[in-house]
């Protein structure tokens, strides 16, 4: 177990990156602590897959260092970095069985069988296979395979840390919240430092205690679930986070005071720095009510998710969403929004430029 | 409700008579001819089963078949674990494997009878290229019309040369389909480059090789035309493998009743010896 260091990491697959947009990865600074639960989250293609593999030793970066506990391993090959890598695709060895599947990352590091029984057993019981030990791991269930390949990465005690790459990608739904919340439970029980890469905002926001959410190769923001939600640093944090994802209106700023829709609209606190760019207010749904007076609109959309209704509404030709319980109203109607002050903040070329009142 | 329609039949008669004419009536001579003797004039005499004991006790055919057994043993011990390894060897990405694709394939290409005659020339001892260049720069004594081993070592290579290429092919199609992630996995768990062989690249390749195998086995059991225009069964009868003796008897001496027995225990010995490698081959598969 380590603490994990990224210092300037920046990667490009072409020999000679010369524009910004050669780098699947710009600039990539972290720390990770030991023992913690990670996630990084974005789209297909932000490079979070690529950073994954920088980390495990698959690939090395064009610049930048990597350092585990201080100690420079960039250039170390995966199995001298002591690390564990789960992949998308449940990674079995076919003719052996369940136990040498277990026991095979030991045994090539030459420990003792009377070692590598006990922690094979001891991984089993905590996968809750084994019952299926002497059987041929070929021949068992997408999500059982997976678990494995998830035990062949637990069963050292002395890894630094063990990677997710999405995986579970194959697994059924209803396999998916139950290895969901093993993991979980195993990280608690062996303690050892979890990245979990995704692009699902539940698998990362249930698994982790941090996560990193990353957009074209940059990192964009970095919090706790709730930090994520509460206070996107971007716009697209805001939209990849939340479901619906936060209404983003553009508006026009003058003297402190935003305008949406030649309305004007109070926000959580001052503005930072001079705002030069384009200027945008967003809020979450969730913090968008529907009221007597305030914002005229007109409700184009009403759907019912069961616990709660999203009222899509149109003002001025935008769209505004509203996630609200108890009557809705109908379609056309004529309704007022209404915005909750400490949830309204402004953002300035898609980053917050606003702070809450009496910060500082 | 499910209409009766025997109109189906009518579509599968084509297949039915080309089968009839090229394999089921063919055959049918042949184990007609086994049992009879014949002086001409279409007169046939019944024999009953004399002429295969004929063949099962002549040491001709021992002599023979002991030739083929020998030749297929040398080829596969030769041509299997070659082929894994070129195929191992061989890129994975990039420019460079249509290259070695293309290069692999090209003995493929070339018609047997033109293989064995590039093979005779090639070693000729006075004008041929490796044959003049053993004996005459090398000092290697070096002859397959006069000696026996050299003869074998040239069948040998020949068929080599010209068959391994279907088991890298074959090993390669097997060797592309693993993903990526299988490869990390291994060099995460630190497994060295022979465990990858035996737990990830073995078994993957098993099926393909599987056929490999079989298909160099009937093929080489049957070879007929290469020896034939390599060596034409010689020195002596050093090189005469099942299927030249067994033209020599049929078209050679019109011996028609014992060419034909031999062929039905021909194909008897290669149908049971397919039979064998399959299914020791696929024994793992089953449980």
């Amino acid at each position: 177990m380590a603490k994990i260091t990224l210092s300037k990491l920046r990667h490009s697959y072409y020999p000679n990156p010369s524009q910004p947009s050669d780098y699947a990865l710009k600039e990539i600074d972290l720390d990770w602590t030991d023992g913690g639960a990670y996630a990084l989250l974005g789209p297909s293609g932000c490079g979070k897959s690529t950073l994954l593999n920088i980390i495990s030793g698959l690939l090395v970066p064009s610049e930048g260092k990597i350092l585990f506990d201080g100690q420079d391993v960039t250039e170390l090959t995966p199995d001298k970095r002591n690390i564990a890598q789960v992949f998308q695709f449940p990674v079995i060895y076919d003719t052996m069985t369940v136990y040498d599947n277990l026991a095979f990352p030991l045994r090539n590091r030459g420990r003792d069988e009377e070692i590598v029984r006990e922690r094979v057993m001891a991984i089993a019981e905590m996968l809750e296979v084994t019952d299926m030990l002497d059987h041929k791991a070929a021949g068992l269930s997408p999500d059982n395979k997976q678990k494995i390949s998830m035990g062949r990465g637990l069963v050292r005690e002395d890894v630094n840390v063990v990677m997710f790459d999405e995986p579970l990608t194959v697994i059924d739904p209803h396999l998916k919240w139950k290895l969901r919340s093993k993991l979980k439970e195993l990280h608690q029980r062996v303690k050892a430092t979890m990245i979990y890469v995704t692009h699902d905002q539940t698998e990362a926001l249930t698994f982790a205690d941090q996560v990193v959410v990353m957009q074209l190769g940059e990192i964009v923001q970095i919090g706790t679930p709730v930090e994520l939600f509460e206070r996107p640093a971007h716009t697209f944090v805001g939209h990849f986070i939340g479901s619906p994802g936060m209404n983003v209106m553009p508006c026009d700023l003058s003297d402190g005071q935003a305008l949406f829709a030649g309305h004007p609209v109070a926000l959580e606190g001052p503005v930072l720095g001079n705002a030069n760019g384009t200027t945008e207010i967003g809020i979450r749904p969730e913090f968008v009510s529907l009221a007597e007076s305030g914002l005229p609109a007109t409700v184009t959309k009403v759907s019912d998710v069961g616990r709660h209704i999203v009222v899509e509404c149109s003002v001025d030709g935008h769209k505004v969403s509203a996630v609200i319980e108890g009557d809705a109203p109908s379609k056309g109607d004529a309704v007022h929004l209404n915005f909750r002050q400490d949830q309204t903040r402004l953002y300035v070329d898609g980053w917050l430029a606003t702070e809450p009142e009496g910060t500082s | 409700m499910k209409t009766e329609n025997q109109k189906a039949w009518f579509f599968v008669l084509p297949v039915l008579l080309l089968v009839a004419f090229n394999a089921l009536i063919p055959m049918m001579t042949v184990v007609n001819y086994s049992v009879q003797e014949t002086f001409g004039d279409n007169v046939f005499f019944w024999e009953g089963l004399n002429w295969f004991q004929q063949i099962l006790r002549s040491e001709r055919f021992h002599a023979a078949l002991g030739r083929q057994f020998m030749f297929t043993g040398l080829i596969l011990i030769i041509e299997i674990p070659l082929g894994i390894a070129i195929a191992l060897s061989m890129p994975r990405k990039g420019f460079w494997v249509p290259v070695c694709l293309v290069l692999m394939a090209l003995p493929m290409l070339i018609p047997w009878n033109v293989v064995g005659a590039m093979w005779n020339i090639f070693t000729l001892p006075d004008i041929g290229l490796l044959g003049y260049f053993l004996n005459h720069v090398l000092g290697i004594s070096y002859d397959m019309t006069q000696d026996p081993v050299a003869a074998w070592i040239t069948i040998v290579t020949m068929d080599v040369w010209h068959w391994t290429s279907l088991v890298v092919l074959l090993s390669y199609a097997g060797l592309v389909s693993i993903p990526d992630a299988y490869y990390q996995a291994a060099k995460i768990d630190g497994a060295s480059n022979w465990s990858v062989f035996r737990f990830i690249q073995f078994p993957k390749m098993k099926t393909v090789l599987t056929i490999a195998i079989l298909l160099r086995f009937m093929d080489s059991f049957n070879i007929y035309t290469e020896p034939f225009v390599l060596t034409g069964g010689g020195p002596g009868n050093s090189t005469t493998l099942l299927s030249i003796d067994l033209v020599k008897i049929a078209l050679g001496q019109f011996d028609l009743g014992p060419a034909a027995a031999m062929s039905l225990i021909y194909f008897a010995i290669t149908l049971l010896v397919s039979w064998l490698f399959y299914t020791l081959m696929t024994k793992d598969d089953l449980n």
